[in-house]
């Protein structure tokens, strides 16, 4: 057993904290996100050049030969500064499905340009009606002659209007919800018949609808097994919440220790509210709920590689407990700073919102309970 | 024990609901708060309510009140929450209203309860400063008499709407020499007074609800000052033990659960209406099963207040139970919406020349922001540690 980073994790992580605290301070942060591009292209170029974007590939990919641990240690940094760069539908993500379901020729088109910072992906999944089922899907792929063509809506697809390729499922065969019938295809998002709506969501980052009519696609396009695709989406989606676990642990150590901070800092009766029992056991609690995420956090870090179900297992376990905590330390983060938690210049009110959204994100509480429950 | 209504309450019930349906304004809609309501949209009921003489039915009969029993108000407001009507706003209503009529001269109740009563006159509330929240009576602002005036200086901070005001109740210090709450005023302010600025404050949902207003050399007639200088803490207390009264909520709440059922029978989960999953409908249950121990205290202290008790400190059990219900409805909305709870519908589209279009169903565009905005309610009103705090104080007596 050990619980230690090795000497190059911890320079990742210096050195995304330098660069977070030096050039994504609060302000920057502000006008980037309400800037017509919504993101820092230029922040992007840098976590190319510091090798970030090709930490989780193998060397022979053309990457670092990193691993889950690595991706943490990023999600981590980033989710203290809330940032909104388009990591996990890049690299982890899309990243993914080409690691663990493409061909050498697809490796080969596309991890290249993930490393270097060129090509930006987002994942479109997501389908109005599909709630939190990753087979539930009325978007199409027909076969036409060695290609397919693709028809359908899929929603709130993050990252989508920086991206320039995106990752979509769509149904090859068998019925709504069946789960055989579902590929994974990867197209370039300037690919004719593909539409997009974009807009800006309530966590500061961007996000499109993205329609699809009649595009047609080469056999090329198909990552994986046709019709097969679902094991992939679920290993590749259980590295995704992995990720987003560590962002939200991050993200609540920081909204955690600005709330103690405030309560040293604001007095009210004379004295500093931190000095109330009633505070200080509920700053206990949020700190309680923090170190717990993290455990569940790291079992599911460590778990990636298992077999199936105990990977499943801790995944699910991670996403309901650091939900959990999440929604504790946002709500009492914002109602112990008071009237100043529910504006939008004290940044914890941020904090509190992304923690907030993270719940919806591949399967909320509910939904991880149910599959934790169903795997016994 | 009975908790039916009595045929007349039935018959009052008809003739409000009826009279809602024909006078509550059809393009105003079925809405609740919106960001872009104008200040005529905000007032249209409350305009309509007045020329009946329905604007203001807790006030005593003589001064506009209706003379319902605490019964028929609770009819009242359970039928407005009905059909989604957008209530007079409180602050002149149920805040300084009642302020005037019972420590008021007679030509301040003249001069003001008319307009307070018809909608025509706006009012704010000038309580919080940045350094006085819960700790009111800590509050700094000053106002130094100079002859027939008062010269105010200060900032006041969380005055909600107060960019419609055209009239503001302020606590300022009169006496800076005495005990913290024994030198402060209740003064009534003209906000087109020279003087006076308000700025608004941007919330985490995107609006802008609440302002800071900065009071500098603002020169107020003494004539301003309700009841006894240095005497405005008493008032001050009680006007938030009225506040607190009407915080509950239920109403409006069980609207937003009936709405919430809506949601959840209309978003799918599993290939089946969410509302059959069995772990979202428990959530829902609970919400409900909460929401009638509150109804039934609520009546229960009405009931009391009909037999001539006045709201007491339990009303401070009304304010915690009914905000962690408006909370825990607002998130399961949210929960229900699923993945559009992410897209924003506010300002910052502008900016950016997105969100021409809003996406996904009607009822998801504002499940976040509301969400985020109702954090607000168990901090406002004298947040919820406050009320324990009283509640430990007055009943339990420690």
């Amino acid at each position: 057993m050990d619980f230690n980073f090795t000497e190059e994790q911890d320079m990742v992580r210096d050195g995304l904290s330098r660069l977070v605290r030096e050039q994504y301070d609060w302000e920057t942060r502000r006008k980037a996100i309400a800037s017509g591009a919504g993101w820092r292209p230029e922040v992007w170029a840098q976590l190319a050049e510091l090798g970030i974007l090709g930490m989780p590939f193998s060397e022979a990919d053309g990457g670092f030969g990193g691993g889950a641990v690595d991706a943490m240690v990023i999600m981590e940094e980033f989710g203290k500064g809330l940032v909104v760069e388009p990591f996990v539908p890049t690299v982890v993500c899309a990243g993914g499905f080409l690691k663990h379901g493409g061909t050498a020729a697809q490796k080969e088109e596309h991890i290249g340009g993930i490393v270097a910072g060129s090509a930006v992906f987002a994942f479109a999944y997501a389908e109005p009606k599909g709630r939190f089922d990753y087979a539930d899907l009325e978007t199409t792929a027909k076969k036409d002659g060695s290609g397919y063509v693709l028809n359908g809506h899929k929603a709130v697809v993050i990252g989508a209007p920086w991206a320039s390729h995106l990752i979509v499922t769509a149904r090859t065969g068998g019925e709504r919800r069946d789960r055989s019938g579902v590929s994974v295809f990867v197209v370039a998002k300037d690919t004719a018949g593909i539409t997009t709506r974009d807009y800006v969501t309530v966590d500061g980052r961007r996000a499109a609808e993205v329609y699809f009519e009649n595009v047609s696609v080469g056999a090329d396009a198909l990552i994986g097994a046709e019709g097969e695709g679902l094991a992939l989406i679920e290993l590749v989606t259980d590295e995704a919440i992995a990720a987003l676990c560590a962002e939200a642990c991050g993200a609540m150590k920081v909204a955690h220790a600005m709330t103690v901070e405030y309560s040293r800092q604001r007095k009210q009766f004379g004295v500093p509210i931190g000095s109330f029992q009633v505070l200080q056991h509920r700053m206990v609690d949020m700190y309680t709920a923090y170190e717990t995420a993290v455990s569940l956090t790291y079992l599911a870090t460590m778990r990636l590689g298992s077999d199936e179900r105990t990977r499943k297992q801790a995944v699910s376990a991670a996403k309901v407990g650091v939900g959990q905590s999440a929604r504790l330390i946002g709500q009492e983060a914002v109602q112990i700073h008071g009237g100043n938690g529910v504006t939008d210049e004290y940044a914890i009110g941020h904090y509190f919102k992304r923690l907030t959204i993270f719940d919806s994100e591949f399967g909320n509480v509910d939904h991880h309970m149910k599959r934790h429950v169903a795997l016994g | 024990m009975n908790l039916e209504f009595t045929p007349e309450e039935q018959a009052f019930r008809d003739e409000v609901r009826t009279f809602i349906a024909e006078n509550h304004p059809k393009e105003l809609g079925d809405f609740g708060m919106r960001e872009d309501m104008t200040r005529e949209e905000m007032v249209a009921w409350h305009k309509i309510l007045g020329a009946k003489g329905w604007s203001v039915p807790a006030w005593p009969v003589e001064y506009g009140g209706t003379g319902w029993t605490p019964t028929q108000r609770y009819i009242w407001s359970e039928e407005n929450a009905r059909a989604n009507t957008f209530m007079p706003l409180p602050f002149g209503v149920s805040m300084v209203g009642p302020v005037i009529y019972t420590f008021g001269n007679e030509e301040q109740k003249a001069r003001h309860l008319p307009g307070i009563r018809s909608g025509e006159v706006w009012w704010c509330q000038g309580y919080s400063e940045p350094g006085a929240g819960s700790d009111l009576a800590s509050l700094k602002t000053t106002a130094v008499r100079d002859g027939d005036h008062y010269v105010i200086n200060g900032q006041k901070t969380w005055t909600t709407l107060a960019q419609h005001a055209d009239w503001g109740f302020f606590l300022c210090r009169t006496d800076p020499t005495a005990k913290a709450q024994e030198g402060i005023s209740f003064i009534l302010i003209d906000m087109k007074t020279p003087g006076v600025e308000v700025k608004p404050i941007k919330l985490l949902d995107g609006g802008y609800e609440v302002n800071e207003t900065w009071l500098t050399d603002v020169r107020v007639p003494v004539e301003n000052l309700v009841g006894v200088e240095n005497k405005g803490w008493t008032y001050a207390k009680f006007l938030l033990a009225h506040e607190r009264s009407g915080i509950a909520g239920v109403a409006r709440s069980k609207r937003g659960v009936e709405k919430l059922r809506e949601i959840a029978a209309n978003e799918t989960a599993y290939g089946e209406p969410l509302i059959k999953d069995f772990d979202f409908a428990k959530k829902v249950s609970q919400l409900e099963i909460d929401l009638a121990a509150l109804e039934i205290t609520e009546l229960r202290t009405l009931a009391g207040e009909q037999a001539g008790k006045g709201p007491g400190p339990e009303s401070s059990i009304l304010k915690i139970k009914g905000t962690e219900i408006q909370q825990r409805l607002t998130e399961l909305t949210l929960e229900a919406v699923g993945t559009y709870g992410a897209p924003y519908y506010g300002s910052i589209a502008n900016d950016t020349g997105t969100n021409e279009y809003a996406v996904g169903p009607d009822y998801a565009q504002h499940a976040a922001a509301t969400y985020f905005n109702m954090r607000k309610t168990s901090i406002y009103g004298g947040s919820n540690e406050i009320q324990r705090n009283i509640i430990t104080k007055m009943i339990l007596g420690l």
